[in-house]
């Protein structure tokens, strides 16, 4: 065993050397954008009838589908569930992207080969990931506990503020265990990558059940568990000792599976892909669209999923903005025009300014591949660079209506649910197109 | 004393066997030669002895040791380049250098910074900025710039220049001459037979032939051209092959054993010119495929 662990150490300074900038930006970035936050909140609702509202207004089954359950109506308790479960979110995606980052992805590269050539143990790649992963989650937990304590805001104390930082640094510290199995399961690192996010996103989904139903279900998913701590309200310390002991489980399993394979081979075998192109990749236009399948697929889900959760508020939203000060100045009233019609053409700003990021980077994408030295195998060709670019652009075009249409459908298909008058549908898409 | 033996080694990929009991011995001071073309098996072999592979059957092992449990132990002593060298993008070359000496140790001074100069590397780029060959330098030097007993050489001078493929030949005449042995696989025949004692041919995932390369040529035929005063037919002779005349020079193949023979019959036809060649490496490895390739 302490052969396969031999050079661990010179393997993790060596990671911190390479990486030091990335991996210092998550850190901080996680933890002041946390503290940050925590100072806004007290200005956000600032008397107690606001805190009220907003706590009755989480607590409908689509806010609790995505926040998770309100155990409170303090600023605290508000603070923990807007923000807890995001946040925990981030520091997964974090893992999932580092882990798969320093294992498979060196891995594929055939850098880990020139290691494992030197005197350097099995496991020792392996091992420095996860101690480099372990020590930037609990720096996370840590700045993020000792930053929330220094706010001294009266509902969130120093246990609650451990609580806090010691849920996200388990979190990170899980989905690194659980990532570095995928990374032995797989035998690519879109494998890996692709493994992992199924696993979050059905992690997240599970909880999303259990918080409006069936309790056993959020206990089974590790986020749904962690949430059971109730920050700032009951302050529970167990789940973070069954996810404790769940991770080193996990991670026991990844470095005995990582023992035993051959290097670059994994355990799922990937698919044999096509021989020939089929007819429609045959085109540069066909070329752009297959490169930006997974991107515009995944986000046309996500604008769905995003349009239907600014949908599933509308129910409660009239009777907060009449009590917010905050949201009354945000929108001054337009004889003519409910709330409601505004709040919507809001919304549809915001949608449409996050419908513009896949749209971008399908456009970014083409100047990666001139980078990479792709498009020059086209252009050697009769492909003329008006042509090239051109094909791009129609992909980044239809999906960027794609993704209008697929959010606003999101939105009025969940408040047609919640509301008392729905909005038309056409109008809602006739606004978004405009 | 051998340094590296093979025995009997399979390796299964699923239901794709890409090595089928293959034999490999290496002994101290030895400049060994793995030829045969890609998908041949040479990669996996040096994998399988690299400990990252594991062989399905058989054994490999490496000073004695078992190449997959004792991998750690054995890598003190060997130093290994891919044919293939992938760098961390953000680091620069000497860095890389200095990471990959210092997890091996045994350095020898001065070593590093000679050896930079005679490839002529510049190692404050970053790797990212490194065309092919300038990143095969960097594992070139890496590997010699540490005392090693057994150099193990996949491809390695893939994407250098002729220049630089004569820095490393000389480079593994020194290391010759210090006793240390090597294996070396590689494409280019030229090569391999400047540099080797012995070579293993493998096709296919077997060892097809093994042996000196003085051995191996008396298994082949040799290149004859002659030029007579007396009209020529060699047509009906036995053991003569691939017979070409070019205005009033005929050339063309012999097994070796027939040679006298043929020289003799020659002789009554008054030789005006003769040259004879051994075969090259290049005809023993062509002689090897086309004689099976059909199978």
């Amino acid at each position: 065993m302490f052969d396969h662990l031999q050079q661990t150490g010179a393997l993790t300074c060596f990671i911190w050397k390479r990486d030091k900038v990335r991996l210092l930006i998550w850190v901080l970035g996680i933890s002041l954008g946390t503290i940050v936050l925590g100072a806004v909140y007290p200005g956000l609702f600032s008397t107690i009838e606001e805190q009220l509202i907003m706590a009755e207004t989480m607590e409908n089954p689509a806010m609790i589908a995505m926040f998770g359950p309100v155990y409170g109506n303090h600023l605290g308790a508000i603070f923990a569930n807007q923000l807890l479960l995001f946040t925990a979110l981030i520091v997964a995606i974090m893992s999932v992207l580092l882990v798969t980052r320093y294992t498979r992805q060196d891995e594929e590269a055939g850098r880990i080969e020139m290691i494992r050539s030197l005197p350097v143990g099995k496991l020792a790649n392996l091992c420095s990931t996860l101690i480099i992963l372990t020590i930037a989650h609990i720096l996370i937990g840590l700045i993020t506990s000792i930053g929330l304590t220094a706010l001294r805001i009266e509902t969130m104390d120093l246990t609650g503020s451990l609580l806090y930082g010691a849920v996200l640094s388990i979190t990170g510290i899980f989905f690194a265990a659980s990532t570095a199995f995928f990374a032995q399961r797989a035998e690519t690192s879109r494998g890996t990558l692709g493994y992992s996010f199924a696993f979050l996103g059905l992690v997240y989904l599970v909880r999303a059940a259990g918080d409006n139903g069936t309790e056993i279900l959020s206990l089974i998913s590790p986020l749904g568990l962690l949430l059971r701590t109730k920050v700032y309200v009951n302050n529970h310390w167990w789940p973070i000792l069954v996810t404790l002991l769940l991770s080193v489980i996990v991670a026991y399993f990844a470095l005995m599976l990582n023992s035993i394979r051959d290097l670059e081979a994994g355990f799922i075998p990937a698919r044999p892909g096509r021989k020939h192109a089929s007819r429609f990749l045959q085109s540069p236009l066909g070329l752009a669209l297959r490169l930006e399948k997974t991107t515009i697929i995944g986000w046309a889900i996500g604008m769905f999923i995003l349009g239907a959760s600014y949908g599933s508020i509308f129910g409660d939203v009239e009777k907060f903005f009449e009590t917010s000060d905050l949201y009354q100045q945000m929108l001054p009233a337009i004889p003519g025009y409910s709330l409601n019609e505004q709040f919507v053409a809001m919304l549809l700003l915001i949608t449409a300014i996050i419908a513009a990021i896949p749209v971008l980077l399908t456009i970014l994408k083409l100047g990666a591949e001139e980078n990479a030295n792709r498009t020059e195998h086209l252009l050697a060709r009769s492909v003329s660079r008006t042509k090239l670019i051109a094909s791009y652009l129609s992909v980044a075009f239809i999906s960027s209506i794609l993704m209008q249409i697929l959010g606003v459908l999101g939105l009025w298909s969940a408040s047609a649910a919640v509301m008392e008058e729905p909005f038309k549908l056409g109008r809602l898409i006739i606004g978004a197109l405009a | 004393m051998t340094v590296l033996r093979v025995e009997n080694v399979t390796k299964r990929f699923g239901n794709f066997v890409a090595l089928d009991k293959i034999n490999l011995e290496v002994k101290k001071g030895e400049v060994y030669g793995f030829i045969g073309p890609n998908g041949a098996g040479k990669t996996t072999t040096i994998r399988i002895l690299l400990g990252i592979l594991k062989a399905t059957e058989g054994r490999a092992e490496i000073f004695g040791l078992d190449a997959w449990n004792e991998a750690v132990k054995i890598h003190q002593n060997i130093a290994y380049v891919p044919g293939d060298v992938n760098l961390w993008p953000n680091l620069t070359g000497g860095e890389v250098i200095d990471l990959f000496v210092s997890l091996r140790g045994n350095v020898v001074k001065n070593r590093r910074d000679e050896l930079i100069d005679r490839f002529d590397l510049d190692p404050t780029k970053k790797c990212g900025t490194y065309s092919k060959g300038n990143r095969q330098k960097v594992a070139l030097i890496a590997a010699f710039a540490q005392n090693a007993d057994l150099y193990i050489l996949d491809e390695p001078t893939s994407g250098l220049d002729p220049l630089m493929e004569r820095v490393f030949q000389e480079c593994i005449r020194e290391v010759k001459d210090e006793g240390k042995s090597v294996l070396l696989s590689s494409h280019i025949l030229s090569e391999v037979e400047k540099l080797c004692d012995k070579v293993s041919i493998i096709r296919q995932g077997k060892i097809i032939e093994s042996g000196t390369i003085k051995e191996l040529r008396h298994l082949t035929r040799t290149n004859v051209k002659v030029v007579t005063k007396q009209p020529l037919s060699l047509t009906d002779i036995k053991g003569v092959y691939d017979i070409q005349a070019v205005e009033d020079e005929i050339s063309f193949q012999v097994d070796n054993e027939r040679l006298g023979e043929v020289i003799k019959y020659i002789s009554e036809y008054e030789i005006l010119a003769l040259e004879s060649k051994p075969p090259t490496l290049e005809d023993l490895f062509m002689h090897h495929y086309q004689e099976r390739g059909d199978d």
